[in-house]
């Protein structure tokens, strides 16, 4: 059984389809890049993995004592958040908010779990620093926390270097493939194909041309080397 | 001036009168960090006319209570508001205006057909701009102030964790199982109470500020939302105090009073937040 199985899923909004029969499967401990060119619903099938928007067609089940609450999240920064006067701590904390159910306050377990967070991703210093004024790489630091106080097991992640400079931008690749070491299995939307390729264990190729499976096949898949060739042209340009 | 002050304050209709103020002032506050940070800044301008609305058809159907109506009108508005803010094909503020005059219209048209009252435009103005009708307020009328508003602090504090992770992340809390669905509910009834209490003090055309005012001046002091809600509604409730005391010493009107209170506490905020920041 794996964690994830997606059979034959129309994915869109008001009952049109942006994207059809998507199969895949997610085992514990995968990391997953899902490509493709823009608008071709790679966002859509994220929100319809989290439940947020329901599938046209097809099923998503899960497996290995999984829930589809306990996927944690690290979706792209809104504007709301820019300038939200919270600590990194309230946010970190806010991950719990799943778990605690109809409880009105966060528990000491809880607390415990967001400190536990915090000083995994290194930020525990800056716990009572406002969000706003951290850098890009800090505040995705510090969803990437909330994301994990929501799961032990899965991470959905939207562009998570989309506004990064480069330094930043390893880090945060680097910090995500620990994660993924730690056996947290990693889905990850992306346009940067060179990172995908390189940390990626599996690929999910949507748009145009489908393809899943490992990324050793995809190089040599023609969805895989017509992408690989448009995006060559593109950084020439 | 103390001693006006102190023969004032042994009449028992200004003793409610700051009471009820204060309470609301308190009240309006606590949400008011909620749907500043969302965008729904206009949303207390909206559904106060939308109140007014609501006032103007009990009025013409003759109603004795006109709260009957007016409570659920506003709060049906309420929610529609605040669930069409997503994903709507009209956008959050376009709606809030539609709704907002559209009312506003309807309310003044009806009153104009079929009134029957001499002073017509003294009755718009005073649901407008707030009445004194503040000071007429009866022993009821303010046990009802003080149910509700023991309710909405209660309220508050209880979902207070759910109202921020709701208001940080909708999105993020609905994929890990948060019923946001619910808790935006409960945030627009709340505001739609809040709004048709805060009618009697400062009418409808200044509600917003009540809402707004208080939730930024103390956005500019701190950065942690804890912190932002305790100031906003501490700061919500000097002005309010302060104002109701300055009218009732300069016989000026109760609401705009309260709200010019409001605006120069934020002034001194942004200032302190300047100084702070640079220091």
């Amino acid at each position: 059984m794996s964690l994830i199985t997606v059979d034959r899923l129309s994915v869109g909004y008001d009952g049109v389809a942006v994207e059809k029969d998507i199969s895949f499967t997610v085992n514990k401990g995968d990391y997953l890049c899902i490509i493709g060119e823009n608008g071709s619903g790679k966002t859509t099938l994220m929100k319809t993995l989290l439940g947020l928007q329901d599938p046209l067609k097809g099923t998503i089940s899960v497996g290995e004592g999984l829930t589809r609450k306990e996927i944690g999240y690290l979706p792209q920064q809104t504007l709301v958040q820019k300038d939200f006067p919270a600590t990194v701590r309230e946010i970190v904390l806010s991950g719990c908010q799943g778990r605690s159910g109809l409880r009105p306050f966060y528990n000491k377990r809880e607390k415990a779990l967001a400190w536990e967070n915090m000083e995994r991703l290194g930020i525990a210093g800056l716990a009572d620093r406002c969000y706003r004024e951290l850098s890009g790489g800090q505040q995705q630091r510090v969803l990437l926390a909330r994301a994990l106080c929501a799961t032990r097991k899965v991470i959905l992640l939207d562009e998570p270097v989309s506004g990064l400079d480069p330094k930043v931008t390893v880090e945060m690749y680097e910090l995500i493939r620990a994660l993924n070491k730690e056996g947290i299995t990693i889905m990850m939307i992306s346009h940067d194909i060179g990172a995908a390729l390189e940390y990626a264990s599996h690929i999910l190729h949507i748009g145009e041309n489908f393809f899943f499976g490992k990324k050793e096949d995809y190089l040599n898949s023609s969805a895989g080397k017509q992408f690989m060739m448009q995006q060559k042209g593109g950084d020439v340009q | 001036m103390m001693e006006k002050l102190a023969l004032y304050m042994s009449y028992s209709f200004v003793r409610y009168a700051v009471i009820v103020g204060v309470l609301i002032a308190l009240c309006s506050s606590l949400l008011g960090v909620t749907l500043v940070l969302k965008r729904f800044s206009y949303i207390g301008d909206g559904l106060s006319h939308v109140a007014f609305g609501a006032i103007a058809i009990a009025t013409v159907l003759k109603l004795t209570n006109n709260m009957v109506l007016v409570l659920p009108v506003t709060a049906v508005c309420a929610v529609l508001l605040l669930r069409t803010g997503q994903n709507a094909k009209i956008r959050g503020d376009a709606s809030i205006a539609m709704i907002s005059v559209g009312s506003l219209a309807f309310g003044y048209l009806l009153m104009n057909i079929s009134s029957t009252s001499s002073n017509l435009s003294g009755d718009v103005c005073s649901t407008l701009f707030g009445s004194m009708s503040i000071l007429t307020l009866s022993k009821e009328d303010v046990w009802l102030c003080l149910v509700l508003s023991i309710f909405v602090i209660i309220v508050f504090i209880l979902f207070y964790n759910k109202i921020f992770a709701v208001t940080f992340d909708e999105n993020f809390a609905r994929a890990t199982g948060t019923n946001a669905g619910a808790y935006n509910l409960l945030i627009a009834v709340i505001i739609a109470v809040i709004i048709v209490l805060a009618m009697n003090l400062v009418g409808s055309l200044l509600i917003s500020a009540l809402v707004i005012f208080p939730a930024l001046s103390s956005m500019r002091l701190f950065g942690s939302f804890r912190k932002v809600t305790v100031c906003s509604a501490l700061l919500s409730v000097i002005c309010a105090f302060t104002g109701i005391i300055l009218s009732i010493l300069a016989s000026t009107p109760v609401g705009s009073t309260i709200v010019a209170v409001d605006v120069v506490a934020f002034g001194c905020c942004c200032l302190i937040g300047k100084v702070k920041r640079s220091a």
